[in-house]
C-alpha cells in the first residue's frame, strides 16, 4: 500500500478549510493552505512513485489499491479503487506538478481580486477531482472525477459572477459538456451490459481477449460513445464551442483547467480505453478524422483573433486535435506525450498572457499592445520560449511530440500528414503573430507604465519555460511502452521529414514578415479577401449556427410547447380542472346541508325506506340473511 | 335446556308490531317535534323499540345474543343521555332557546 488516497485528499482538505473558513483567514493563511496542499500532494506523488519504482524502470504492472466497496448490486461490484500505472504516473506528475506551479502563480495574479479564498477553494477542489479522475481504477469513479472537474470548470469560468458574459460562458461550458457526458454515461451502461463490470483491469483484459479480426457492433458503439464524451471534455468538433468562451475565467484557471489538465481528460480516457478502441477500426478512424478537422479549423480561426486569450484558446482546441490524431492513428503514447509537452508550453503561454494582461491592468486586446518587450522583458522571454515550443521549432518540446504524431499520421494516411503539417505552419504563424503584435513595434495601448510581474508570478514561468524547451527529451513513448507498444519505426520520406523540420520556422518567418517588416500587409490582405476574412473572424459563424439550429429551437420549443402548452395548459389545466369540478359539484351539493337536524333526519328516514322498498321489490338482501 | 314455550295468548307478531309502532312513534317524534328535549326522548324511544325486537327474537330463537345486545344498547343509551343532556344544556345557555330549528349555524 502506498496510501494513494492521500494524494487527492490533500487538496480536498485544502478546499474544505479554505471554503469553510477562508472568509476569516488572512491571505497568508489562505495561500499556505492552498499552495501547501497541492505541493504536498505533488511530493506524495513523487514519494509513492519512487517507492513503486516508477523512476527506475519499475511499475510495469498496474499497482492497485482497494479501499472499500462502493456499490454492490447483483453481480455488479464497484469499489473505490485507486491504481497507478505508467500512464497514470505521467498524468499525476503533470497534474500535481503544473498544478503546484499555477497555484503559486495565482497567488501573485489574484492578489488584487475579490473572492480570493473562494478562488483557491475552487482551485483545490478541482485538483481533488482531477486526481480522482486519473487515479480511478473503474469507469464510475473516473466519471465522478470527470463530472467534478466539469463542475469546478463551471464555477471558475463564472468566477466573476457579476459579469453576464462570464456566467453565460460558465453555463455554456456546463451545458455543452452535458451532451458529451450523456454519451459517456451511455458508454458506461453498455460496458456494464457487455462486460458485467466497470473495473479497468477486468474490462480491458476481457476486451483484449476478444478476437481481433471481428469487431462486434457493440464495441464500436462503446468506443464511439466514449468518443462523444471525450469530444465534450476535450473540446473537439462538434462540441468545442465552449472552450473559447471559457476564457472568461481568471487566467490561471485558463492555464490549469482549460489548457493543461482538464481538457486533456478526454485524451487520457481514450488512451486508457485503448484496448476497447483497438477493437474498432471505425471508431479509431473517427477519432483521427475529428482530431485533424478540429486541429485545422481551430487553427484557421486562431489566425485572425484579436484577443490574446482567444488566440491561445483556439490554439488549445487545435493542439487537442493533434492529440486526437495521435490517438486515432494508434500512436497512443504520442498523444500522451503531446498532452505533457502541451501542458508545459500552453500553461506557459496562458500564464505569460496573464502576466501581460496583469501588466496592462486587464487589457487583452492585441491591438492595444505592442512594444512590450522592453517594458516586461522577463514575460517576453518566457513567452518566446513557449512560442517556439508550440511552433515546433526543432529540438523544443513541441517539436518532438508533434513530430511523433505526424509520423504516425503519415503511416495512417498521408493526406492527414499534409493537413497536420499545414496546420503546424498555421500554429507557428498565429502564435508568433500574437507574439510580435504584443512585444514588437510601437506601444499602442492607453495604460501608462506597464509593470513587470512580481517574482511569485515569473518564478513558475521560468520553470515552465525550461520544461517547454527541454521537456521533449523526456522520452514518454519509450516510458509508456509496456502499455502502448511502439510501432515499427518507419521512416518518413525525405521531403516529408524536411518539411516537418522547417514548417515551424517558415510559419515564424511569415509572421515576422507580415507583422514586423510590413505591418500594413495583414490589413491589405484582409481587405482583398474580405469574405473569407469575415467568415474566419466570426469563427465560421458556428456559434450563430448552433444558436439558430439548436439553442433557439430548444428555448422556443420549451417556452411555447413545453411551458405554455404542456405545463401551463395540459398539466396545470388538469390539476386546476379537477379542483374546479370538485368546487362546482360542491356548490350544488352544499345546499343539502341546511343545518336543520330535522331535515337530516328526514333524509335518513327516506333512505331507510328506499332500502326497504328496494329489498322488497327486487329480493336483493344486501347481505342480510337469516 | 328445556323448551320454554311462549305464552299462547300473546303471539310473536304482536311483540314485533308493538316494536314497530314504538319505533314509528319515535321517528315521527324525531321528525316533527321542535323541542330538543322531546326529540331526544324520541331517540330513546326508538332505541327501546329496537331493544324489544332484540329480546323477542332472542326468546324465539333461544339464543342469548339478543339479550346481551340489548344491554349494550342500554349502556350506550345511558352514555348518550349524559352527553346529549349536557349538549342541550350548553345550547340553552348560549342561545336561550330549545327550538331545534333555531340551531342551524352549521349549514352550507
Amino acid at each position: 500500500m502506498q496510501n494513494l488516497w492521500i494524494i487527492p485528499l490533500l487538496p480536498l482538505a485544502g478546499f474544505a478549510l479554505n471554503g469553510l473558513f477562508g472568509r476569516r483567514f488572512p491571505k497568508a493563511v489562505i495561500n499556505t493552505i492552498a499552495v501547501g496542499s497541492v505541493l504536498l500532494a505533488f511530493l506524495w506523488v513523487l514519494k509513492s512513485l519512487s517507492a513503486l519504482g516508477a523512476f527506475s524502470g519499475g511499475l510495469e504492472e498496474t499497482h492497485v489499491e482497494h479501499y472499500f466497496t462502493w456499490i454492490q448490486s447483483g453481480v455488479l461490484n464497484i469499489g473505490v479503487d485507486f491504481a497507478v500505472d505508467r500512464l497514470t504516473a505521467v498524468m499525476l506528475l503533470i497534474v500535481t506538478g503544473i498544478g503546484t506551479l499555477i497555484h503559486i502563480y495565482a497567488v501573485g495574479y489574484m492578489a488584487h481580486e475579490g473572492g480570493y479564498y473562494r478562488f483557491f477553494a475552487y482551485l483545490n477542489l478541482f485538483m481533488f477531482f482531477m486526481l480522482t479522475l486519473v487515479l480511478a481504477q473503474n469507469f464510475l469513479l473516473l466519471f465522478v472525477g470527470w463530472e467534478g472537474v466539469g463542475l469546478c470548470s463551471y464555477l471558475l469560468i463564472g468566477f466573476y459572477f457579476t459579469e453576464k458574459f462570464a456566467t453565460d460562458a460558465g453555463n455554456k461550458a456546463f451545458i455543452v459538456n452535458r451532451i458529451g457526458d450523456f454519451g459517456f454515461s451511455l458508454a458506461i451502461f453498455l460496458i456494464t451490459i457487455h462486460f458485467g463490470t466497470l473495473d479497468f483491469g477486468s474490462v480491458f483484459s476481457q476486451a483484449k481477449a476478444l478476437p481481433i479480426e471481428t469487431s462486434p457492433g457493440w464495441i464500436t458503439a462503446i468506443a464511439l460513445l466514449l468518443l462523444v464524451g471525450a469530444t465534450g471534455k476535450s473540446a473537439q468538433i462538434p462540441l468545442y464551442v465552449w472552450l473559447p468562451d471559457a476564457m472568461a475565467g481568471p487566467t490561471p484557471v485558463s492555464a490549469l483547467i482549460h489548457a493543461a489538465t482538464m481538457v486533456t481528460a478526454g485524451v487520457y480516457m481514450i488512451a486508457r480505453s485503448s484496448s476497447i478502441f483497438l477493437h474498432s477500426p471505425l471508431a479509431l478512424n473517427v477519432v483521427a478524422v475529428i482530431g485533424i478537422a478540429t486541429a485545422f479549423f481551430a487553427a484557421t480561426i486562431g489566425l485572425v483573433q484579436n484577443d490574446i486569450k482567444k488566440v491561445f484558446a483556439y490554439s488549445t482546441v487545435s493542439q487537442l486535435g493533434y492529440m486526437f490524431v495521435g490517438l486515432g492513428t494508434g500512436a497512443f503514447s504520442a498523444g500522451i506525450f503531446h498532452v505533457m509537452t502541451h501542458a508545459f508550453f500552453k500553461a506557459l503561454l496562458f500564464l505569460g498572457a496573464g502576466s501581460v494582461i496583469h501588466a496592462l491592468s486587464g487589457e487583452q486586446d492585441l491591438r492595444q499592445m505592442g512594444g512590450l518587450a522592453k517594458k516586461i522583458p522577463i514575460t517576453c522571454g518566457v513567452l518566446f520560449c513557449a512560442s517556439i515550443a508550440i511552433a515546433g521549432v526543432p529540438f523544443t518540446s513541441g517539436y518532438f511530440s508533434k513530430d511523433l504524431i505526424l509520423e504516425s499520421a503519415y503511416e495512417y494516411a498521408p493526406w492527414m500528414f499534409w493537413v497536420g503539417l499545414f496546420t503546424a505552419g498555421m500554429t507557428a504563424f498565429y502564435v508568433f503573430r500574437a507574439f510580435f503584435l504584443a512585444f514588437t513595434g510601437k506601444y499602442r495601448g492607453k495604460v501608462h507604465h506597464p509593470h513587470e510581474s512580481p517574482f511569485v508570478m515569473w518564478g513558475p514561468l521560468a520553470i515552465l519555460a525550461a520544461l517547454s524547451l527541454g521537456g521533449g527529451f523526456i522520452n514518454i513513448p519509450k516510458y509508456l511502452e509496456p502499455l502502448f507498444p511502439l510501432a515499427e519505426g518507419s521512416k518518413l520520406p525525405p521531403l516529408a521529414s524536411f518539411s516537418l523540420l522547417s514548417v515551424g520556422l517558415v510559419g515564424i518567418a511569415l509572421a515576422y514578415v507580415m507583422y514586423v517588416l510590413a505591418p500594413g500587409l495583414p490589413e491589405s490582405l484582409a481587405s482583398s479577401f474580405r469574405p473569407i476574412y469575415t467568415l474566419i473572424y466570426n469563427k465560421y459563424f458556428i456559434d450563430e449556427a448552433y444558436d439558430s439550429a439548436v439553442v433557439h429551437p430548444v428555448i422556443d420549443g420549451s417556452r411555447s410547447l413545453l411551458w405554455r402548452t404542456i405545463d401551463a395548459g395540459a398539466i396545470d389545466g388538469t390539476v386546476n380542472g379537477v379542483g374546479k369540478t370538485a368546487r362546482a359539484i360542491g356548490s350544488v351539493l352544499r345546499h343539502a346541508q341546511s343545518g336543520y337536524i330535522r331535515s337530516y333526519a328526514g333524509w335518513v328516514v327516506a333512505g331507510a325506506i328506499l332500502v326497504v322498498i328496494v329489498m322488497g321489490l327486487t329480493g336483493i338482501s344486501f347481505g342480510v340473511t337469516r | 335446556m328445556p323448551e320454554i314455550p311462549l305464552p299462547q295468548s300473546v303471539p310473536l307478531a304482536w311483540y314485533l308490531i308493538l316494536s314497530a309502532i314504538l319505533f314509528s312513534l319515535g321517528v315521527a317524534g324525531f321528525l316533527f317535534r321542535r323541542n330538543v328535549i322531546t326529540v331526544f326522548m324520541s331517540i330513546e324511544l326508538m332505541l327501546n323499540a329496537v331493544n324489544l325486537s332484540f329480546v323477542t327474537f332472542s326468546y324465539k330463537f333461544k339464543q342469548v345474543d339478543g339479550h346481551i345486545f340489548s344491554f349494550f344498547v342500554m349502556v350506550v343509551a345511558a352514555a348518550e343521555a349524559a352527553v346529549g343532556l349536557a349538549i342541550i344544556l350548553t345550547i340553552f345557555k348560549n342561545r336561550q332557546t330549545l327550538e331545534i330549528d333555531e340551531v342551524s349555524s352549521l349549514k352550507n
